[in-house]
């Protein structure tokens, strides 16, 4: 089955024509036909535009002039981008009905490299939330266990590559949202640095902290990706102007005498012994492949989710004044006058995560508030950001569990608080603005897998990279698949 | 009982501020969420940051300027085509101005 192929795999087929492009579409929407239903992972699926621009990729390989490692690949994109011409709801009732009429940056370039885009896929509400539950259309399932959740927000994105329902797919992370969900799902998940990849195009979430990124099948498809979305973006003016490395290029160099750090504080009361086990077997993984280990502190690290849930609020509560029901998308009719359109639209078409947050942060940055709260959380991200840098100033990377506990069963958190303590140890990296990935590092007795994230120095994603493809190369956690019946 | 983090009266006041129409059980709800979320955050008091700059962004930045080229925007037509309620050329809106004001 070409669906059960990495895009590299998949190219490596199309290029000796013992595939097509057209062949490979078909595979995945008939197999998101059967599928999907269960999983639940596609809130949009693009099935005639899939088959025309795979038709157009079979021409190319046909003349014998491909464009490049995605030319033809199915891939499938969070419902959190702007896709020309195809509904965006962003998992939100307020977006409903909304057709962009341009290309988030990110989507643009993956057709320009010639993919093949399936569809949009489910999420939490304005990508807020550890579970996908926060959906306004549907909860998506994990593959592995369907009465488990797929993570989030980007949870839509890790169940379709775990159920091969897309080669790969992209994603965003704010605060955790494509580790988190790759290490429930068992896939390649990788937030690149800020500025890395153009947010251009992208629903707003929390400006400061939002990153795109893709999941993948393994560690090359995950550098291919980045190659692709990666690079200054003239209509982003928080994206880097700073060269992009050619990172499959890199990716074999290997761990021998790269300086890993161990941060003592991501291994604490609360942490799932068996995660632990696991992320303890895969850091002696990278010792016999020749790393070097040293323990670590990064002790501000309890301080940081404290932090986030002051600094992310705050900016979605400015980020989302903009559904007020003239532009776009919901309006509620019958109103008095036009506040009351404002927030009899905003009451009915914001679900209760977003409602949540919007009020936790205008009350953050509200007169008599601002300074205790906002002003207090900036400081402590100043001190988590210092943290990692006096970290990385003795080595080279970081690896600790990508999440404290494996995927848990939908419904079980009800409590926000306990859902947000999800995110303790993939949050720092967003305030920090660094790479984090999460590459699978085992299963649960239960056969859940098991995340172990890599942190990397601002911009050094080929480092990241490379110590997954090391550590993959040494395992066989890959070839797993999740057991589905229609 | 520890004294309330927030109050009904400022739940209130919040949501007026973030123009969001709740309901009442809404309200009560939220008053408690928020309690027990402020209540964690409040771990934050215990660590001392006085002189500690403030970060907004995680990577320094400056302005960005370009070139002041005219370039065209997108159609009219297009943007307005995802308007819940136009006329013409405009999004139409409920009546901001009072048609007279009594006095």
């Amino acid at each position: 089955m070409l669906t059960d192929l990495t895009i590299h795999e998949l190219g490596a087929r199309f290029r000796r024509g013992d595939a097509t492009p057209t062949q490979a579409a078909r595979e995945y929407l008939a197999r998101i036909a059967a599928l999907d239903p269960t999983v639940k992972a596609y809130l949009t699926v693009t099935g005639d535009a899939a088959l025309a621009r795979a038709a157009e990729a079979d021409a190319r390989f046909k003349s014998g002039a491909p464009l490049g490692p995605l030319d033809g690949v199915p891939l499938g994109v969070k419902d959190v981008f702007c896709t020309r011409g195809v509904r965006t709801t962003c998992g939100s009732k307020i977006l409903e009905g909304f057709v962009p009429p341009y290309d988030a940056t990110v989507v643009a370039r993956l057709l320009g490299a010639g993919a093949v885009i399936l569809g949009k896929l489910n999420m939490d509400e304005f990508a807020m939330g550890s579970s996908t539950e926060n959906s306004a259309y549907f909860t998506t399932r994990n593959p592995w266990d369907l009465s488990r959740v797929p993570g989030g927000s980007s949870g839509g994105s890790a169940a379709a590559v775990a159920a091969d329902l897309a080669a790969a797919t992209l994603g965003t992370d704010t605060g955790g949202s494509i580790r988190q969900p790759a290490a429930f799902c068992g896939n390649v998940g990788l937030k690149p640095t800020y500025g890395r990849v153009s947010r251009f195009g992208l629903v707003a979430f929390a400006s400061s902290l939002d990153q795109v990124g893709p999941f993948a099948k393994d560690v090359l498809d995950a550098a291919l990706m980045l190659q692709a979305i990666a690079g200054h973006d003239p209509l982003d003016s928080t994206s880097a102007a700073i060269p992009v490395p050619d990172y499959a290029a890199e990716l074999g160099l290997g761990v021998q005498g790269l300086k890993v750090g161990i941060p003592a504080e991501y291994f604490i009361e609360g942490l799932d012994a068996e995660v632990e086990a696991a992320v303890r077997a895969a850091i002696e993984t990278l010792k016999g492949l020749g790393a070097k280990t040293e323990s670590i502190s990064l002790p501000h690290t309890e301080y940081g989710l404290a932090a986030y849930y002051l600094i992310a609020p705050a900016e979605c509560s400015s980020n989302l004044a903009r559904y007020d029901g003239v532009k776009y998308g919901l309006r509620v009719p019958g109103a008095r006058d036009l506040i009351d359109m404002y927030s009899r639209t905003r009451g009915v078409g914001f679900g209760a995560e977003v409602k949540r947050r919007v009020m936790l942060g205008t009350y953050a940055l509200s007169a008599g508030y601002y300074d205790a709260y906002y002003g207090k959380a900036q400081k402590v991200r100043t001190l988590v950001q210092r943290d990692f840098q006096k970290a990385f100033e003795r080595v080279d990377v970081i690896v600790a569990p990508t999440t404290p506990s494996v995927a848990f069963k939908i419904g079980e958190k009800e409590d926000p608080l306990s859902m947000y303590l999800n995110d303790v140890f993939t949050i720092p990296v967003n305030l920090a603005g660094l790479p984090g990935l999460s590459v699978p590092a085992g299963f649960t007795k239960a056969g859940l897998p098991i995340g172990l994230q890599v942190i990397g120095k601002a911009f050094d994603e080929a480092m990241l990279l490379r110590t997954a493809r090391a550590y993959e190369a040494a395992t066989t956690w890959r070839e797993r698949k999740p057991e589905l019946a229609a | 009982m520890a004294e309330p983090k927030i109050t009904m009266k400022e739940v209130d006041h919040v949501a007026r501020l973030a123009r969001l129409a709740l309901s009442a059980a809404e309200k009560e709800r939220m008053r408690r969420e928020l309690d027990g979320i402020l209540s964690y955050i409040d771990k934050l008091r215990a660590l001392r940051t006085e002189g500690v700059p403030p970060t907004s962004h995680a990577v320094p930045m400056t302005n960005v300027m370009r070139e002041d080229v005219p370039a065209p925007s997108l159609p009219q037509a297009e943007m307005l085509a995802n308007a819940p309620d136009r006329s013409g050329e405009f999004f139409r809106v409920p009546r901001i101005i009072e048609e007279s004001i009594e006095e």
